[in-house]
């Protein structure tokens, strides 16, 4: 089985070679996110290190207090010692409080980037990748990686990951600080370290294991949230909601199962380490305590040695704390860093010429197209569309229609042969030439939020407000867009129902009017509508597609009185091709097809 | 605390396990202390032994009780933590279309799940250390006035100031935490956005727009957290300036009051001992407060949700018709959106549908025809008048009866992922208990009428996975299996919305011919934008600014409405002249 890209997202039961292999994937990621920030790191780890060096002055300097501003004090009356230590006591506090205040907003500025980057990666990333992939992975798993994937990598990093430095080196600097104050309590301390080490192997394995299972029962949720909100209206009418209910229960009582077990996982490693931080504080004071009686040791520096290994303890427990949202974060981190490895199967060139489309001739050139290996959905053909052409492509359902129009406006790229457009391979053309030459509109008109006007401005983002009303005008849309309660304007979201199936169409036919490509390739792009509404595109369209290349795929066969040519597509083979007119006149299936259809107009 | 119900003893007893633990962690100075004035001053060897031995019992008890309150606090965490899902869950679900209408699922979701999680740390977490670490600060404070009264109390009136940064913070973080998470909402939408509408996006080459707009959103959540951050930082500082201050003016004072004799070393040791381990506790403050904050504002806006009345509900005294003949009456039905134009969109329609009859519904592009199909079922309710399925007002019956009733398909297909099988026979729940051969004749005629025998051809056939999840079909195949759905659900009203727009001529005819059989003997109502799906009714309605300007057959409205003429058969008005277009 393989690991590459999301494959195997669903797995739990990984060798440990695929362990590496993810391991080495999110590492690698995590990597490159922070590396741009290492000077920023860099700093916020020194002001943490100026902190803690801060901080770790404390216990000293209350120990002088006891140990020799106390006695200067008692005995001589003399207070300048404890008025020093005080002040230093004071300056320590306030350096400890400052350095730590910046860190904390280094930080957080600091992960808020590395996760502003990451979101753009993804975001970037899903728009690059072919439709081919969107169409087996789940919008509802993307939304995952963007939210509640991304949330957890917030919680390590909002966590700190100067915290990892800034704990190793508190760690560091008490361990020295001890040992400088008395090296016999060192001893424990280093003894500890083994049961320490043995926990952690304990801890770092059973984690991963639930972490794992937590991100992958928690996405399935979020399909399930996703799928069942858009799907609303069909759920209400057949009573899915009993059956949702259950089957969403089931799965969030396997996400809290899940989550249980991290938690749970947890609640062991953090008291075993403060069972052995009691444990070695006990030796330390056993010791100390038997040498202050023989009058080797000071009592305040038994008191500075037991502050601090009880404060040695402090960071081992944060850095477990770390450890326990890095073991969350990169289960999370292995989802993301599988989609991003995600390879797009339609690829933009590398270095491309810049293209600008004169004739607007079409060719393709020995082209097949398939899914999957052995089941051709198009075998191998020919077919040139001269510029300018208009061409109705019909066919039953099923015929091969819609893929032979993705692979005109490369949303696939054919499995073999060449396309190509003014004799330029289509896969020699940058994506954003290619765009705005050849536009695809289908029959899903998807309205983004935002107002009726940038929605039609996503056909031609400069378009200004006379451009877009005149596209309107033009498709008769206009109508029905200033009798909504804003006119352009109105929001799209909130008023979402009142805009109709025919509507939609009618807002995506103004962004293909807008964009004025040279190639336009429209797919079922008016089932939807009235048969006035469809009267005045075809008259829209007769203007628009004077002098461009088009291509139109339409059951409703009024769309041939347009069409300087048919091609009759069944079963992915092209079994009629010729002028509109010979075509009628003969007894081919464009014929018949073309009766039929008039009969069924009466 | 509401969702809490029974496993609110086991958070209690989990806060008091907190403070055992704590309390524990507090003994542990007491015994310093006894030790250090004990043998250490006594020079009492054997004593040593019993006080270190005391040392590591506490500091064991204190590990145990973490341990223990983690194990008890963990169940009921995640226990409500599901509650809220299951329970939010099922509240969209039942929301009216209306909402859902207004609310993109990347809003709804930020709710069901960031929120949720946010308030599930708190619950478990941040509740029980918020609580513990408060009493154990006052529990300390009180241990401090054990050891020296005057030196506690200048403790306490130099934390004061700690206070008044506290309330300031609360104050600031509150609104920003809130603002953050409806940003976070809205980014949740946008990515969810820019999935599904993936191929407009594609198709016009919008793809950095889409990110520039995306990456717009996203960078200013990442200002509020920022500024969130900033706010913690000064908080932090604060936090960590302010205790270290008293300390430093409590050693003064502690020196001062040991060279007059009112102290003893062993004392000050252990009060300085006991505010070390407060140190922890009062710094945590500042982290428990903003997660306190954050789970609050999340809980807010979960309970706007929850606030959201469900309007369309069960009747309290449900009605069951006698007879169940379907008949669809529309009794001057007037319906309004709740938040929009001052005008009724559909504006007193009365149109008696008779059993078994099938009237198709024609009118203008966004006439209201949609909504109308929606109401008989209820999707959206009637805003005057009313809509009588066998004699009574639907909103009389129960929802499960009347959807039982009445059964609808799209123009735009949801296929759930699921298999084939399960999507058709989606309306069948009578089924679930049947012999398969029962139901697998079911499917079988469904698909049959709907021409979707394509299915069989599918990998697994009928128990192909297909929806989002599965394997992706084209328009036309999820419209045919949409409409074998509505067949299958052998309801008495069928109520179809422009169902065989995505049909070829061909299949269409089929699908007609067909549905035909089907129609003879189920009331329908059918939008329809074209003459064919015109013929399948028996008459047809024309719906104009929002009434039912006439009713009659095919003929008599072609004859009779220059109206329906121009909608319905315009285009054969038009000749085609390919003649004409040939070399444009």
């Amino acid at each position: 089985m393989s690991t590459t890209g999301v494959a195997g997202e669903d797995r739990q039961d990984f060798t440990s070679r695929e362990n590496e292999q993810i391991r080495a994937r999110s590492l690698g990621l995590l990597q490159s996110l922070v590396k741009p920030h290492r000077a920023r790191f860099g700093w916020s780890a020194i002001m943490v290190v100026l902190s803690t060096a801060a901080q770790v002055a404390g216990p000293i300097l209350i120990a002088w207090g006891i140990d020799v501003g106390l006695p200067a004090a008692v005995d001589n009356g003399n207070f300048v010692p404890i008025m020093t230590i005080v002040a230093a006591f004071l300056a320590t506090g306030i350096s400890a409080a400052g350095f730590l205040a910046l860190y904390t907003r280094w930080s957080i500025a600091m992960s808020q980037d590395i996760l502003g980057e990451l979101r753009r990666r993804i975001f970037a990333h899903t728009q690059r990748l072919s439709l081919e992939f969107h169409e087996r992975y789940t919008s509802g798993r993307i939304i995952a990686r963007q939210t509640s994937d991304i949330d957890t990598l917030g919680e390590l990093l909002s966590g700190g990951l100067s915290n990892l430095v800034a704990g190793l080196l508190f760690l560091a600097f008490t361990a020295i600080a001890l040992v400088s104050i008395d090296p016999i309590s060192g001893i424990p301390l280093a003894i500890a370290m083994i049961p320490i080490v043995g926990v952690t192997l304990w801890f770092s394995n059973s984690s991963r294991r639930e972490f794992r299972a937590s991100r992958i029962y928690s996405t399935r949720l979020i399909i399930q949230f996703v799928e069942s909100m858009t799907g609303i209206r069909a759920v209400k009418s057949f009573r899915r909601e009993p059956v949702d209910r259950e089957s969403y229960a089931d799965k969030v009582e396997d996400y809290r199962e899940a989550t249980r077990r991290t938690i749970h996982v947890f609640g062991i490693y953090d008291p075993a380490l403060k069972a052995i931080g009691t444990l070695t504080v006990s030796v330390v004071l056993l010791f100390g305590a038997f040498r202050v009686i023989d009058g080797t040791f000071e009592v305040g520096a038994l008191l500075a040695a037991v502050l601090y290994t009880r404060r040695f303890f402090g960071p081992i427990e944060n850095l477990a704390m770390f450890y326990n949202s890095f073991q969350s974060a990169s289960a999370a981190l292995e989802k993301i860093s599988g989609f991003l490895d995600e390879k797009p199967s339609v690829i933009e060139p590398l270095n491309p010429e810049p293209f600008n489309a004169t004739s607007g001739d079409l060719a393709l050139h020995n082209v097949s197209f398939s899914y999957s290996a052995g089941t051709p959905v198009l075998p191998t053909f020919t077919l040139t569309i001269d510029g300018g052409q208009t061409v109705a492509l019909v066919g039953p359902t099923g015929a091969g229609k819609s893929t032979l129009a993705k692979l005109i406006s490369r949303f696939y790229d054919p499995t073999t042969g060449v396309i190509s457009l003014d004799g330029r391979d289509l896969t020699t053309i940058a994506d954003a030439d290619l765009r705005r030459e050849v536009t695809l509109v289908t029959q899903e008109a998807y309205l983004f939020s935002g107002s009726i006007a940038d929605n039609i401005r996503l056909g031609k983002s400069d378009a200004t407000d006379a451009e877009i009303e005149a596209a309107a005008r033009a498709v008769g849309a206009h109508d029905f867009i200033t009798a909504l309660p804003d006119g352009y304007d109105t929001d799209v979201n909130k008023r979402g129902n009142r805009i109709s199936a025919g509507q939609r169409q009618l807002v995506s036919f103004c962004r293909a009017f807008i964009a004025n490509p040279r190639v336009l390739i429209l797919d079922e792009a008016t089932a939807s509508l009235d048969i006035p509404s469809e009267r005045l595109i075809q008259s829209a369209l007769q203007k628009l597609l004077q002098g461009r290349t088009a291509i139109i795929i339409a059951h409703r066969l009024s769309t041939v009185a347009i069409a300087d040519r048919v091609l009759v597509m069944d079963h992915g083979v092209i079994v009629e091709d010729g002028p509109t007119a010979d075509l009628l006149k003969g007894t081919g299936r464009f014929a018949t097809l073309h009766r039929a259809w008039r009969d069924s107009l009466v | 605390m509401p969702f809490a119900g029974r496993d609110m003893y086991r958070l209690v007893a989990g806060m008091a396990i907190a403070l055992v633990s704590s309390a524990f962690a507090l003994g542990i100075p007491i015994a310093l202390e006894a030790l250090v004035d004990g043998p250490l001053s006594g020079n009492n060897p054997s004593l040593v032994w019993p006080a270190v031995g005391l040392v590591a019992l506490l500091g064991l008890l204190e590990a145990l009780f973490v341990f223990l309150r983690r194990v008890t606090v963990l169940t009921p965490g995640t226990r409500i933590d599901s509650r809220i899902r299951n329970a939010m869950y099922d509240h969209l679900q039942n929301l009216p279309v209306a909402f859902h209408d207004k609310w993109q699922s990347g809003q709804l979701l930020s709710r069901a799940n960031s929120d949720v999680s946010l308030i599930r740390r708190w619950m478990s977490f941040g509740l029980v250390l918020l609580v513990s670490n408060s009493i154990a600060i006052v529990m300390g404070v009180g241990i401090l006035f054990t050891w020296s009264p005057t030196l506690a109390v200048v403790f306490l009136v130099c934390s004061i100031p700690m206070f008044i940064f506290g309330s300031r913070f609360r104050n600031r973080f509150a609104g920003l935490s809130r603002a953050a998470q409806d940003q976070w909402g809205d980014v949740a939408t946008s990515v969810e956005e820019s999935v599904h509408g993936i191929r407009v996006l594609r198709a016009f080459g919008r793809g950095d727009d889409s990110l520039s707009r995306f990456a717009e959103r996203a960078s200013l959540g990442r200002k509020l957290e920022v500024v969130k951050g900033n706010a913690r930082a000064t908080l932090t500082f604060w936090l960590v300036w302010i205790p270290d201050f008293a300390l430093a003016t409590c050693l003064l004072v502690g020196v001062w009051l040991a060279s007059h004799g009112e102290l003893t070393t062993g004392q000050l040791f252990a009060f300085f001992a006991t505010a070390a381990v407060l140190a922890g506790p009062i710094e945590s403050i500042g982290y428990l407060l903003a997660l306190t904050l954050e789970a609050q504002s999340g809980l807010d806006r979960i309970f706007e949700i929850f606030d959201h009345d469900n309007s369309i509900i069960d009747p309290q005294k449900p009605v069951t018709p006698k007879n169940a003949t379907g008949s669809l009456v529309f009794e001057n039905v007037h319906y309004r959106h709740s938040d929009g134009l001052a005008r009724d969109l559909l504006n007193g329609i009365n149109l008696e549908i008779r059993p078994g009859e099938t009237m198709a519904l024609v009118g203008a592009t966004g006439s209201g025809k949609t909504v109308m199909t929606a109401l008989p079922a209820r999707l959206y309710d009637v805003t005057l008048g009313r809509i009588l399925l066998d004699g009574v007002d639907v909103r009389d019956m129960e929802l499960e009866t009347l959807r039982t009733r009445i059964a609808m398909a799209f123009e735009d297909a949801t296929l759930f992922s699921d298999s084939v099988r399960n999507n058709v026979l989606l309306g069948r729940h009578d089924l679930r208990d049947r012999p398969p051969a029962e139901s697998d004749a079911v499917l079988a005629q469904a698909l049959s009428i709907a021409e979707a025998e394509f299915v069989y051809e599918l990998p697994d056939g009928v128990d192909t996975v297909i929806g989002e999840q599965g394997l992706s079909l084209s328009g036309g195949q999820r419209q045919r299996l949409a409409l074998a759905r509505a067949i299958a659900a052998a309801p008495e009203v069928l109520v179809l919305d422009d169902p065989l727009s995505a049909l070829d001529v061909e299949t269409e005819a089929r699908v007609e011919a067909a549905l035909r059989k089907v129609l003879a003997t189920t009331t329908a109502l059918v939008v329809a934008h074209r003459p064919s799906t015109v013929m399948l009714a028996d008459r047809v309605a024309l719906l104009d600014k929002g009434r039912i300007a006439a009713v009659g057959t095919h003929s008599e409205l072609l004859a009779s409405s220059a109206k329906y003429r121009h909608l319905i058969s315009s285009l054969s008005d038009e000749p085609i002249n390919p003649d004409d277009e040939v070399g444009s």
